[in-house]
């Protein structure tokens, strides 16, 4: 296999009301089994896909959420969230139903410049 | 009459839009609309404001759905599926601000 890449999945989009969450988990899960270096990026209303305790029952579509858990599984550990979505939304780190950094707007931004590809959701 | 907010109030400016254009009644937060009636968030206080002025409501299954049924201000009306229907047919018109 050629040399491991840095792909960045920079999320940003609440779950549910457009498809671009769940679309960006599949793709992550692909790129993750194709054993590359794979980092998620949490701002703006993309934060709240992370949001505990999701229940979709109501709306009859697929809870999602708990694969978030899953992709340790697949080595993807690298998760960020931008603190200034975070607080804009009322949430704080124990909101989330996984282990995430929390980094500031400079800090993401200079993470997205290390990327070899980023992918945009 | 009645107005349905769909979008997240801070990806979007359809709430301020329905906000700064209805004269009162009903507003109906639906889909990602429902962020709008989460405490903490950085609209509360706009919202707060227009529940002086407008009957708020959200349908609930959205709100659970994205895991914030336990986050709703105060003050702000939970309908189900059929009371959607309910403030649908009880006012003479409705405007969705997609």
């Amino acid at each position: 296999m050629s040399e491991v890449k840095k792909f960045m999945f920079v999320n940003r989009k609440a779950p549910y009301g457009t498809i671009y969450a769940l679309e960006s988990l599949e793709v992550v899960l692909i790129t993750a089994a194709f054993d590359q270096d794979v980092s998620l990026m949490f701002l703006d209303d993309g934060v709240y896909q992370l949001k505990k305790g999701q229940q979709t029952k109501g709306i009859e579509t697929k809870n999602f959420s708990p694969a978030y858990r899953a992709l340790e599984d697949y080595d993807v550990e690298k998760l960020y969230v931008d603190k200034e979505s975070m607080d804009a939304r009322g949430l704080t780190e124990e909101d989330f139903l996984v282990d995430v950094t929390v980094l500031s707007r400079a800090e993401m931004g200079a993470l997205m410049d290390e990327q070899d590809v980023v992918l945009s959701f | 009459m009645l107005h349905i907010v769909n979008k997240s109030p801070l990806t979007s400016s359809t709430l301020e839009s329905c906000l700064n254009t209805a004269t009162g009644g009903d507003i109906l937060l639906i889909e990602d609309g429902v962020y709008a009636v989460t405490r903490g968030n950085a609209v509360e206080s706009k919202l707060r404001a227009a529940m002086g002025k407008f009957r708020v409501h959200v349908l609930v299954p959205d709100l659970e759905a994205r895991g914030l049924g336990d986050r709703l201000v105060e003050g702000v009306l939970p309908v189900d599926y059929a009371g959607f229907v309910e403030l649908a047919a009880s006012n003479k018109t409705c405007q969705s601000w997609l």
